[in-house]
């Protein structure tokens, strides 16, 4: 039987008289490299959709950071994740090439989804990302399906599934949450509670605040997390995954985090819905700089680190963006590609084959 | 060949398919426990056990997106709505995630799941369920649509649908369900995309699919005694849609009429007739005509629902008109 699990309300992080590692540095500079690539990344985006290399719709996921590398750092290769249209920095931080993604975004062949996805439709097989879904909702239902064929296979592997937290009041989680908790699936739902659906607030959406509190209708394993401390999510995470692999019961978890863009490239940071001081108030709290602070308190980063990371990353994203940018369009021929497959499954028993 | 049931010729199609498949499982409301609220899947729970016949909470959308989910990572379902009339609750995970994956992925992730159960009206139902969605489905480029109207093609649709590597909406009928007729003993395939010439005549050729095929043959019986005979061309798959088997059947009778079970506005007819006058515009000797139901909702009454149905004196009277006879 689930249980309700206490929120998690502050990070549980290392005693700061013990001494830091070689792991632990180790560990907090590969999560301080990929918040801070998914950053760089996210920033050149936004000029690239200002001069028009990047089109449609575009969601930045600056400020979300740690939602995405501390969840995705727990996973083993064989694990799955599925997300939302906001899904440039979770497929970084899964080890999509900065390549592949900059590519898709620019419409390019040598994209992630050949250009045929965009931004909003992030895939890749190789490393199990199952999407970037941009019906609100939609994805939960199929997260509860990879659950299912997990369990069906008799595998010890998680799905995790992100989404926005105005998805909770839509009836697409209701329906995946139910299956999941009922059957006993390894589902890791994230709410990424960003604060605002668009422009349209939690408390102007959501009959109750505590959304993780949703979970308790399904006597699932819930907690509340700080979203932007990416060692609290890394162990609310460990925690969840565990209790999946163990005994595939799913969690819902809420991340309590802030986009520091608007909702998209054609909404301003703030002024409507949300107003500057809010935004600055929430701007103190910025994952990358919070864990830098951390680092430099344990005695783990220098100045000079940091910088030099930064560099790197930066050049990383340029070579990302001249690698998109030389990379061919799909040919026309790509249009009517891909809209069926000519095969069948012809094979015979195939028992115990899991393609 | 034994003389089996519709019903229990789907039935034979998911028990060979799930023997012959570990990946395959069935999942939907009732399938299990209660044996199928039609009785289609009556034994597969007690053969195959709770993994692979699952039965589902009410909810639509939820047990579509979870086959969706399952198939994007190798397994291959066969989800059951109780009737078409609910799948209207899992359109978006049928129409944006099962049909569109392979394409927004660039080709990474196909689909290959059935969504399977009765389409279209019964008797006396109303209007909430006796609806045929057969023009809303195969509308949607990445889905393909079957619509069985006989025991053996059931079956042989069936497997095929369940053994392609796309999603498969396959659009069974609660009227045909105790129909008998003839099934091999053996193994057989019903490929998608052919059609079947269920009758052969000179006069007409009538245009349809699904449950209408048996009131094509029930017209083509009547019509005969007249001394009118027509090609009863049975589209069995309506995407991928067998443009030749059309093509030829009215090149040789020069008139058309498309008989469908839904309502005419923007119907599989109106596709076929776009088919028919691009192809055969030199051939034909009078327009093509559609028997669809009423433009209406289903009424209950039984004498307005008589009157809204596509039937066969519509259909005769609709082959008359094409010969000019009244
Ligand atoms: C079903 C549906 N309704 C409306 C939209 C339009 N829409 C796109 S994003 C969005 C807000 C979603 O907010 P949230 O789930 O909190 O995610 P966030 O954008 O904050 O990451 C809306 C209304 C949609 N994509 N899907």
């Amino acid at each position: 039987m689930a249980k309700r699990t206490p929120a998690a309300k502050t990070s549980p992080k290392p005693a700061a008289s013990a001494p830091a590692g070689d792991a632990e540095r180790t560990l907090h500079l590969t999560l301080l490299r990929s918040m801070l690539l998914q950053r760089r990344f996210e920033e050149r985006c936004a000029e690239a959709y200002a001069i028009g290399r990047i089109g449609g719709f575009c969601h930045l996921y600056i400020g979300q950071e740690a939602v995405s590398t501390g969840t995705l750092s727990h996973l083993r290769p064989d694990d799955y994740m599925i997300t939302t249209y906001r899904d440039h920095g979770q497929a970084l931080a899964r080890g999509i090439t900065p390549r592949a993604v900059m590519a898709e975004l620019f419409g390019r062949i040598d994209g992630c989804a050949g250009g045929k996805g965009g931004s909003m439709h992030m895939f890749d097989k190789a490393t199990g990302f199952l999407g970037g879904h941009g019906i609100v909702g939609g994805h939960l239902p199929i997260a509860t399906g990879v659950g299912f064929a997990i369990k069906y296979r008799g595998g010890d592997q998680v799905i995790c599934c992100f989404f926005g937290e105005a998805a909770v009041n839509n009836g697409a989680f209701h329906e995946a949450l139910n299956m999941a908790a009922l059957w006993k699936l390894p589902v890791l739902f994230i709410i990424e509670n960003n604060r605002y659906g668009m422009g349209t607030s939690v408390e102007r959406a959501s009959a109750i605040n505590d959304i993780y509190e949703r979970a308790a209708s399904y006597s699932m394993h819930r907690a509340m997390v700080d979203g932007q401390d990416v060692l609290a999510v890394r162990s609310a995470i460990e925690e969840a995954v565990g209790r999946a692999r163990t005994d595939q019961s799913p969690t819902l978890l809420e991340m309590r985090t802030y986009r520091f863009m608007g909702h998209s490239m054609s909404d301003a940071a703030s002024g409507t819905y949300r107003s500057k001081a809010e935004l600055d108030e929430y701007l103190k709290r910025d994952p990358i700089a919070l864990l830098r602070a951390h680092m430099e308190a344990r005695g783990t980063l220098t100045e000079q680190v940091m910088q030099d990371m930064d560099t790197e990353i930066k050049a990383i994203v340029q070579d990302a963006w001249d690698f998109a940018e030389a990379s061919p369009e799909p040919p026309l021929e790509a249009l009517m590609e891909h809209v069926y497959v000519d095969t069948t499954s012809d094979t015979g028993n195939t028992a115990g084959a899991w393609s | 060949m034994a003389i089996i049931t519709y019903r229990d010729a789907l039935n034979q199609a998911l028990r060979e398919e799930m023997q012959r498949d570990a990946r395959v499982f069935l999942m939907g409301e009732e399938v299990g426990v209660y044996q199928g609220a039609y009785k289609v899947s009556k034994g597969l729970l007690q053969e195959f056990g709770e993994m692979r016949v699952v039965d589902t909470p009410i909810t639509e959308l939820g047990f579509a997106g979870v086959g969706v989910g399952a198939a994007m990572v190798g397994l291959r379902p066969i989800i059951e709505f109780m009737t078409w009339n609910f799948a209207l609750l899992a359109m978006d995970q049928v129409v944006n995630a099962a049909a569109k994956m392979l394409y927004m992925s660039g080709g990474q992730f196909n689909i290959p799941m059935v969504f399977r159960g009765p389409n279209g009206a019964a008797l006396q139902l109303g209007a909430q369920h006796s609806q045929a969605w057969e023009s809303w489905l195969a509308h949607i480029p990445g889905l393909k649509v079957v619509a069985p109207g006989t025991p053996y093609d059931a079956k042989g649709l069936l497997k095929a649908a369940i053994r392609d590597d796309n999603p498969v909406c396959v659009l069974e009928g609660e009227m045909l369900y105790n129909n008998k007729g003839e099934v091999p003993d053996g193994e057989y395939i019903v490929p998608l995309g052919v059609a079947d010439l269920k009758r052969v005549g000179e006069h007409c050729t009538i245009v349809t699919w699904g449950k209408q095929v048996l009131v094509a043959m029930a017209a083509a019986d009547q019509l005969a005694k007249d001394g009118i005979t027509v090609d009863v061309v049975d589209l069995r798959s309506i995407r991928p849609l067998d443009e030749r088997a059309i093509i030829d059947s009215v090149r040789k009778t020069n008139r058309c009429v498309v008989l469908e079970e839904g309502w005419y506005f923007a119907g599989v007819g109106a596709q076929i007739t776009d088919l028919v006058q691009r192809e055969c515009f030199d051939d034909l000797d009078s327009p093509v005509i559609r028997v669809t139901q009423a433009d209406a909702p289903m009424p209950y009454a039984k004498g307005l629902e008589k009157a809204a149905k596509a039937d066969m004196p519509k259909t005769i009277a609709a082959v008359r008109r094409a010969l000019y006879l009244d």
